[in-house]
């Protein structure tokens, strides 16, 4: 969240310089608010990842505690469960990298053959796709849990990775790119000079449509990171946990009989699991910015 | 849990009949001995464990994993695996979820009391009296025996137990010259008394806490609910229950107990700094002071609950849990043989310092009596917990829906701790809700 802001402000403060504005004060203390509201849980989670459970409850939540305890806490929530956090961060990765990939992947040929082809139907398939940006992945979870179940795939990683590689509103997004980024003449050239579809999609469509690659496997990726319920319902087996619901499992054993309570390890596995998501975000930002900068100027 | 009746008693007619395939097929067992259920012959789960065989075991807890090791170390051939699924509700979900998809079904599950009759009832649970579990009525406290039966089965045998005692913060009593309560008119009184002491203390904390409620019924032998088979009878209608509803009222009414739920940060954060000064709740608790209230190590003592009745030796069970061995498992008499060793054999000693035993002569042991905790200052909290569950008044049963109406609970009755409805009547609107959501579920139920 803290990422966006700044970006808004980046961009907006851009703006300001070529339009040679005036300062809006306004402006300044509404950003600002909205600045501090989106970074302060950052901060709580930073400043408490550094401190002991038994600090956590003793201490201001939003500053240091006497024992600085970040590094005894990281090692500690590497190596608890025997290091159940690394094998959750790995089974995480794996769900990002086949599903957000592959939903990147569908969603870029699916979108370039729906801007570039004519055919019957492709009002209603149009109509379908916009229906189904309309509905929330959580709603369709426990039909896709019953469905699953049918064919006993429940419990199993594909359960998890199927689901995600459907992404409606990466397939619209890349179908409305692809009808402004490739020009039809090109393909059309393209086609004269003996190329197949295939090939034409490949080294011409591919690369023009870069940006919106970029777009679509952005949001994906950080779908997919954050996914929780369907995991939670598919995923019996905490060897396969993402960290999603394996850090809520972690949370949710302090308010049993007996279970142990481990909030440090707790605090400190999301600011982990943060980590990753950020640097991505910041990584891929700078092709995001170009894809729409691209876009929004004729030439 | 959303079968209706007709339905529900197909599945147990087939789980019936299941089993009943299943005994027959296998009664080649040797061992003659025990007591005999519906003609099924018990087996040697010795002679079964030896054969070994693989197990998935559902649960939680650190007990878990000792003794599932423990079982592989004395029967080799035995590949058990222990998954952690989640924890109460969550391990709940995990079952039925697993049950629905018809795979990856576990063989032996951990089971709270409270829970045992529902997952008796829908089929989940294999009846144990068949395999010879009906020989161990003297082996368990008769609070737990009580909660493991259901319809004259056995559903699971009793792990651990909750026999219930007052913690108390003795630092926060001996800085305000109060007496520990030993009834529950002391209670009250210490109650305000703290209060005019320190504002911001509180004697307890609650908002409704459906284990508490009934223990306070438990403790004085009143049994609010009464099933017999689909026939379920719920009343909050005696005076037992009006002795709790006047206590608690005094205690909202006068703001003596903290509105603080339990399981939350600031429960934790309440019990470490000493604004909540007493907890009443099971054996199970201590662990959970020493991982959740470090803070607070060495202030907390433990002492026997308040009773209605100075003199009186009364007390309650809150929470514990058996082991139970899953109707659709391809596996249930090697199941049932973890099950048997884990709760009434050499299991009992592998987790003996991880939960609190159900079984009497382990509570009678000298050695488990006379252990002195450091947390609580080097008292020796076995024999108060373990008289406690000697103390439980027999007889009690849970709903058949226990995990849903505990879930309701606060619904119903969180008004009267933040608004000003009537104690009482926050119970009775619970029973009405209890009733209505019975009736829905195809039982006979009277309140």
């Amino acid at each position: 969240m803290a990422v966006v802001t700044s970006t808004a402000r980046r961009r907006r403060s851009r703006a300001r310089q070529t339009a040679g504005a005036k300062r809006s004060w306004g402006l300044t203390l509404g950003t600002g608010i909205v600045l501090i509201y989106s970074v302060l849980p950052l901060i709580w989670l930073i400043v408490n990842a550094t401190k002991t459970q038994q600090d956590l409850r003793s201490s201001f939540g939003l500053w240091f505690a006497q024992d600085f305890a970040l590094f005894d806490n990281i090692a500690r929530a590497l190596t608890y469960d025997d290091s159940v956090f690394i094998r959750w961060f790995l089974n995480t990765l794996l769900y990002v990298v086949a599903g957000a990939g592959g939903a990147t992947l569908i969603s870029t040929i699916g979108g370039y053959g729906l801007a570039k082809f004519d055919f019957a139907g492709k009002k209603a398939i149009f109509a379908v796709i916009i229906g189904a940006v309309a509905v929330p992945g959580t709603a369709l979870a426990v039909p896709t849990f019953l469905l699953f179940s049918s064919v006993q795939l429940t419990n199993n990683p594909l359960s998890v990775i199927i689901p995600s590689l459907v992404a409606p509103f990466g397939l619209y997004l890349m179908w409305v790119y692809s009808t402004d980024a490739i020009p039809v003449d090109l393909l059309d050239a393209a086609r004269i000079d003996g190329a197949g579809e295939f090939k034409i999609f490949r080294r011409i469509g591919l690369p023009l449509l870069g940006p919106g690659i970029v777009t679509v496997l952005l949001f994906t990726t950080v779908a997919n990171w954050n996914n929780y319920f369907l995991p939670l319902i598919m995923i019996r087996n905490p060897d396969w946990y993402p960290l999603t619901v394996g850090i809520n499992s972690w949370n949710t054993q302090a308010s049993t009989a007996g279970g142990e309570a481990i909030f440090d390890l707790v605090i400190t596995g999301s600011l982990l699991m943060i980590i990753p998501i950020i640097v991505i975000f910041l990584y891929l930002q700078r092709y995001w910015q170009s894809g729409l900068a691209a876009g929004g100027v004729k030439q | 849990m959303k079968l209706k009746k007709s339905r529900r008693t197909t599945i147990a007619v087939a789980g019936v009949a299941a089993s009943a395939l299943l005994l027959a097929a296998c009664s080649s067992g040797t061992d003659g001995g025990g007591g005999d259920s519906g003609g099924a012959e018990p087996i040697d789960a010795e002679q079964v464990a030896e054969e070994g065989g693989d197990l998935l075991i559902w649960g939680w807890g650190n007990a878990m994993e000792p003794m599932v090791e423990g079982f592989m170390e004395a029967y080799p051939n035995v590949n058990a695996e222990l998954v952690n699924v989640g924890t109460g509700t969550d391990h709940y979900t995990a079952v039925e979820n697993a049950i629905q998809a018809g795979s990856g079904i576990p063989d032996v599950i951990v089971m709270e009391y409270q829970a045992v009759s529902q997952f008796a009832l829908n089929g989940t649970l294999a009846d144990l009296s068949g395999y010879g579990a009906d020989q161990y009525t003297d082996t368990f406290t008769p609070g737990t025996w009580d909660a493991v039966q259901f319809d004259d089965g056995i559903y699971t045998l009793p792990m651990s137990s909750g026999p219930m005692a007052l913690f108390y913060n003795q630092s926060v009593f001996d800085e305000h010259n109060i007496d520990v309560p030993e009834t529950w008119e002391e209670f009250l009184e210490a109650g305000r008394a703290l209060k005019e002491a320190d504002p911001n203390a509180y004697i307890a904390n609650d908002t409704g806490s459906a284990n508490l409620l009934q223990g306070l019924m438990w403790q004085q032998g009143y049994q609010p609910y009464q099933v017999d088979g689909e026939n379920v009878t719920i009343s909050f209608d005696s005076p037992e229950v009006e002795n709790y509803t006047a206590l608690w009222q005094q205690l909202i009414d006068e703001d003596l107990v903290a509105p603080i739920s339990d399981w939350s940060d600031e429960w934790y954060q309440g019990l470490a700094d000493g604004t909540i000064a007493t907890l009443v709740s099971g054996a199970w608790m201590p662990a959970n002071f020493e991982s959740g209230v470090q803070g607070a190590a060495g202030d907390w003592r433990v002492a026997p609950m308040p009773q209605w009745e100075s003199g009186a030796q009364s007390s309650a069970e809150n929470g514990g849990s058996g082991l139970g061995v899953v109707d659709a498992s391809e596996n249930q008499e090697l199941a049932y043989a973890f099950v048997e060793w884990a709760t009434t054999g050499d299991g009992v000693q592998t987790r003996l310092n991880d939960t609190f035993p159900a079984t009497t002569a382990d509570l009678e042991s000298e050695e488990f009596l006379s252990l002195e905790s450091d947390y609580f200052g080097g008292q020796r909290i076995n024999e108060i917990f373990a008289e406690s569950a000697a103390n439980v008044p027999e007889g009690w049963s849970f709903l058949p829906y226990q995990v849903y109406a505990n879930s309701i609970l606060n619904d119903n009755i969180g008004t009267a701790y933040t608004g000003d409805t009537p104690l009482a009547e926050g119970l009775q609107s619970w029973q009405d809700a209890l009733v209505a959501y019975g009736q829905d579920q195809g039982f006979t139920v009277n309140g």
